[in-house]
């Protein structure tokens, strides 16, 4: 197993408050990886620092055995951030048009999409059951349909990482099974890495091989069933290590 | 008048090429403007160029030579400031835009000759426009409009989403400052057509026209050139035909195709 997210003595800072203090960590190729931690844990922050939009303090990432800094292969790595709250309703841009930007880091200026690059979104809208959506404007679709629009935008680019910020915050509880479907799909056949930002536990314990617990420093890494033995309740383990959380399990 | 008579005058026809092309470069770039919520920065720059026409009339240089690099750098500086010193966007554009008018107003007076010059350049008169200067806001133009559609994804991608943006490897501080640029170039060019005090009008009116009635991000900017296009060359012939100042009736064009477009997405 070859380590693509490796993580050293990571420290991130905003001015003067520290927001990540010696992190380190390896994930490895085909790893789903449940990031958890309190608010203000620096779950995001970590993610934030992985993807390049934030600089380390102290410490170093490698991707793909590349320093973050070097690191130019960002069509290998899609993105999916916290629920869309922001976008401008008066922001003219069709579904179709967003998903096509998920394309980008792969194209070579001037930066076009093609026909067969089209033909794709085609094929992964209709995959995800989103396709009617194609033409409509991505503001006038409902939150839990623009969910699935990031979702499409992040893995048009058939990333090798997939990082997934708080991911089904807006999703019904049936899309909210269809998306971990897929996700569990992602990971088992395309061994895609994943590493899920939530506070669900519930998915956690069902999904996820490897637990990556912060609390602005390390609390744990490793694989789940270090961290709460396999038949037991995960959302417990949770509750007996860090009582003032509050942890839920999905219904 | 017979509107074939008018366009057989070479006044008439260096307006059209010069203005046609002006503005959809101000159409094209207000589109990304509007939705950055950066559309005043036209108007802060206009102000730097009425004081940069100023510079280059104390010193006896044509002032659109002084003007586009003087106010690219004023650009340059709105972005710098807001970096730099923890300001606000529209407080830095606030800080170089009075800048700008306070140096004009102090040129003018140390100059006591070329008032009327210069307060000229408030108001614009394209059906004025001369060989050169038709000439340079085509070429400029031109410039503005094929470097928009070279960078057009990127600038798509950083306007829509700037932090996804990054994550796709999209250099966003270099397309902020290439879009800053772009823009100061077309509002020193815009000058000439609608004059220092409407330039913001030529950015703004026809990308919040165009996005009132788009069902995607390339229609409006298509539709928002268009909307430009027949503002300038329709308020052109009605300027000549009734006698009116050319900005002022381009301007008023604008903003009745807002009205129309505005009531046609109420109706539709």
């Amino acid at each position: 197993m070859s380590s693509i997210v490796e993580i050293k003595n990571l420290s991130v800072r905003y001015g003067a408050t520290i927001a990540l203090q010696n992190i380190s960590c390896q994930i490895e190729q085909g790893d789903f990886v449940g990031l958890v931690g309190p608010n203000g844990g620096g779950k995001t922050t970590l993610a934030k620092t992985i993807l390049g939009l934030l600089p380390p303090h102290e410490g170093k990432i490698a991707l793909f055995g590349q320093d973050s800094r070097e690191f130019d292969e960002w069509q290998k790595i899609g993105y999916l951030p916290q629920k869309h709250t922001s976008i401008n309703p008066l922001f003219p841009a069709s579904v179709g048009e967003v998903v096509s930007l998920g394309l980008l880091s792969a194209k070579k200026r001037p930066k076009n999409i093609t026909t067969a690059d089209w033909q794709e979104i085609d094929a992964l809208l209709k995959d995800m059951g989103i396709f009617d959506l194609k033409s409509k404007l991505i503001s006038q679709v409902s939150g839990g349909q623009q969910q699935k629009v990031m979702l499409a935008r992040a893995l048009i680019s058939k990333p090798e990482i997939l990082i997934l910020d708080e991911p089904s915050t807006a999703l019904d509880p049936n899309s909210r099974e269809q998306f971990f479907a897929r996700l569990e799909k992602l990971n088992k056949e395309a061994k895609t890495t994943i590493i899920l930002i939530t506070h669900d536990t519930g998915y956690i314990g069902q999904y996820a091989n490897k637990l990556l617990y912060i609390d602005r420093k390390l609390v744990f890494f490793g694989n789940i069933s270090e961290f709460c033995p396999k038949g037991k309740d995960i959302a417990s383990c949770f509750e007996k290590k860090d009582g003032h959380i509050i942890w839920h399990q999905h219904s | 008048m017979e509107i074939i008579q008018i366009l057989q005058y070479s006044f008439i026809q260096k307006a059209f090429i010069a203005g046609s092309f002006v503005a959809i470069a101000c159409a094209t770039l207000g589109i990304f403007l509007v939705l950055r919520k950066m559309s005043l920065i036209g108007d802060g720059l206009s102000h730097v160029s009425f004081g940069a026409i100023a510079l280059g009339l104390f010193f006896g240089f044509y002032p659109f030579y002084i003007a586009v690099p003087l106010v690219a750098l004023a650009s340059i500086a709105i972005l710098k400031i807001s970096e730099k010193a923890r300001v606000y966007g529209d407080a830095a554009i606030g800080i170089v835009s009075a800048v700008g008018i306070a140096g004009g107003v102090i040129l003018a007076s140390l100059s006591k000759g070329f008032n009327v010059d210069l307060f000229g350049y408030l108001f614009g008169n394209i059906l004025a426009i001369s060989a050169s200067e038709a000439v340079l806001s085509v070429i400029l133009s031109f410039v503005v409009i094929s470097v928009v559609a070279f960078f057009y994804w990127d600038l798509f991608s950083a306007t829509f989403d700037e932090e996804y943006a990054k994550t796709t490897g999209v250099k966003t501080n270099f397309i902020n400052a290439l879009l800053t640029v772009l823009t100061a170039i077309t509002v020193v060019l815009s000058v000439k057509v609608v004059g220092i005090m409407l330039v913001s009008a030529l950015l703004i009116l026809p990308a919040i026209t165009a996005l009132q009635v788009s069902k995607n991000f390339k229609t409006a900017l298509v539709l928002g050139g268009l909307f430009a296009l027949f503002s300038v060359l329709l308020g052109i012939i009605l300027s000549y035909i009734l006698d009116l100042p050319a900005g002022a009736t381009i301007v008023m064009l604008n903003a009745l195709f807002f009205a129309l477009a505005f009531v046609w997405k109420k109706i539709g």
